[in-house]
């Protein structure tokens, strides 16, 4: 689970323009990650074991911890370390050390991140942990050692495939309901064990990224807008003027 | 060393082999791009029985097309796509491999990198070339702020391309060698397995036909406040859509959904309202012949590709639009 800064953040490039001003950024669980953690509890709800929440990030990361916790996860492992400068494959080797410990069953991974949006870490993490794996995944059937997913394809398509466990899944975001965290599960959560690891305790070198950022810029203008202002009332009898006699739509 | 595009394509209808429309754009990408970079392009296709389309492509600008044959291509695998175009990367040693930014892409590229240590740059909407190398353009933080990437290590270099960054009507047209590439696959390589491909009902609600479209987004907070939307689509006499968290949250049927996941639109008015203008809502209506857009967030990408808007506040803004609106239609 990935914590990046939260939706509506007013979002500053650094005076190097190789990053974001993250001093007054307030953050949030990515959201794609909470959907798979959802799946995972509910599947935890229908089947029985265990779910290990995982995050990589700076100290602040832990608030996505202790929510994963309240929600009903039963233990997190927090790799403590300044991500934003790791391309998602630095980032899936980290996460790959920590996953190879617990040998679980079925990795569960949102299917990309609001903030750099690659849409890579869990495929490339299935490859770096020899699972098979399936994308886009809106629904996990359990079979015997094995299960069986419904993907997502473009145009509403649909796909079911199957696999052998132990396999990754990247969840679609909005495939149930996203619980919230109950009273009981907020006051649980402070018992439960969170195991704290670092780059170099999980002996995962910092490497060389095969792919730089030059610089980050906001988006020239495509297309030029015509923003209409004054009040509500004002901006909306200019709009339908527009709309009339200029785009001749009305 | 050239610039291999990596082509798309699915069995139709009929059983045949048909492509990707978005092949084509990452078709164009290759021919630009190598003609910056002093090289030339090359494409692949992947699959069984693949033959007559990569015939197809014996009409272009092209150095070779290589037509990757195996029985077990017959249906999409992460693990035999990647093995297959493995092997082929291997004989042909390309500069830089450019993909379709589609689902199937996104399903393999990142495994296919990963086996040959690279890091593919996806999602890329543009490209120059600068002292003599390629660098790409990505959007980050949901199309707020662009990045440009270049490649640091080594050759070959992977990127997948987005719907609409390429026109495929720029193709050279010239001549190509079409070569076939049988890789080596053996069916233990394949670990998933693939059923038949389905849709979930026929739609009751056809967008594609609305000649005016209101599409209401995460802005409009609460289900409860949908009906104020609904009113100025009527008062429009339009449909009304949404984006995707609209219909993930029950708050409208999936059907009314706009974007790469719903139905692709482009009616003659479309009116977004409180919608930020994700990527995935984009590709859905940027072929709208009139955009307006509502939206608190002067920086919200649905501005891109606005022709009008209004920067305000949609509870306020609305209704004063519907009773303009309702005005004139008297």
């Amino acid at each position: 689970m990935k914590q990046v800064p939260a939706r509506d953040s007013l979002l500053r490039i650094g005076a190097a323009g190789k990053s974001i001003e993250e001093a007054d950024l307030a953050f949030e669980v990515n959201e794609p990650d909470a959907y798979a953690l959802e799946a995972a509890l509910q599947l935890k709800e229908q089947h029985g074991g265990e779910v290990i929440a995982l995050s990589a990030g700076p100290a602040r990361a832990s608030q996505t911890i202790r929510e994963a916790l309240a929600k009903g996860a039963d233990r997190a492992i927090h790799i403590e370390e300044e991500m934003q400068a790791l391309d998602p494959l630095a980032a899936a080797r980290l996460l790959a050390a920590a996953v190879q410990a617990e040998a679980p069953d079925l990795v569960l991974t949102g299917l990309q991140s609001d903030d750099l949006g690659y849409g890579q870490t869990g495929v490339i993490l299935a490859e770096l942990l020899g699972l098979p794996h399936a994308t886009i995944v809106m629904q996990v059937e359990k079979l015997d050692g094995a299960i069986r997913v419904k993907r997502e394809l473009e145009d509403g398509w649909f796909q079911h495939v199957e696999m052998p466990l132990p396999a990754l899944l990247t969840i679609q975001s909005g495939i149930s309901k996203l619980r919230y965290a109950t009273l009981m599960g907020i006051k649980k959560a402070k018992t439960k064990e969170v195991k704290r690891l670092t780059a170099a305790g999980l002996g995962v070198a910092a490497g060389s990224s095969s792919i730089a950022l030059d610089r980050l810029y906001s988006p020239e203008r495509s297309k030029h807008t015509q923003l209409f202002t004054g009040t509500p009332q004002e901006a909306a009898a200019q709009l339908v003027e527009k709309l009339r006699f200029e785009a001749r739509v009305l | 060393m050239s610039i291999l595009a990596i082509l798309e394509q699915r069995a139709g209808q009929n059983g045949l082999a048909e492509w990707n429309r978005m092949s084509f754009e990452t078709l164009v990408a290759a021919q630009q791009i190598a003609a910056e970079l002093n090289t030339t392009a090359a494409a692949a296709v992947v699959g069984k029985s693949i033959g007559g389309l990569a015939q197809e492509l014996a009409a272009y600008q092209l150095d070779a097309v290589y037509a990757v044959e195996h029985d077990l291509l017959e249906h999409y695998t992460a693990d035999g796509y990647s093995a297959a175009l493995r092997q082929l990367l291997d004989q042909v040693k390309p500069l830089a491999v450019l993909f379709p930014h589609t689902y199937q892409v996104r399903d393999f590229l990142p495994k296919l990198a990963t086996s040959l240590e690279r890091v593919a740059v996806s999602d890329a909407i543009a490209h120059r070339v600068d002292g003599g190398q390629l660098v790409l353009v990505r959007q980050l933080f949901q199309g707020k702020i662009n990045v440009d990437v270049r490649f640091a290590g080594e050759a070959p270099h992977f990127a997948s391309l987005q719907a609409g960054a390429y026109r495929a009507d720029k193709l050279v047209a010239g001549s190509a060698n079409v070569e076939s590439f049988a890789p080596r696959i053996q069916a233990a390589d394949i670990r998933t397995r693939p059923l038949e491909r389905f849709r979930e009902s026929q739609r009751g609600v056809d967008l594609t036909a609305a000649e005016i479209i209101v599409s209401v987004g995460r802005g409009i907070k609460e289900a409860d406040n949908i009906p104020m939307v609904e009113k100025l689509a009527r008062a429009l006499g339009g449909e009304l859509a949404a984006s995707r968290p609209i219909c993930d949250a029950g708050w409208l049927p999936m059907e009314r959904q706009v974007g790469s996941s719903g139905q692709t639109v482009a009616p003659k008015l479309y009116l977004a309202v409180g919608i930020s203008g994700a990527i995935q809502h984009l590709v859905g209506m940027k072929g709208s012949r009139t955009v307006v857009a509502i939206n608190k967030d002067p920086n919200a990408p649905i501005f891109e590709v606005a022709d009008y808007g209004i920067v305000g506040d949609l509870f306020q803004v609305v209704p004063e639009l519907t009773a303009a609106v309702e005005k004139i239609k008297k």
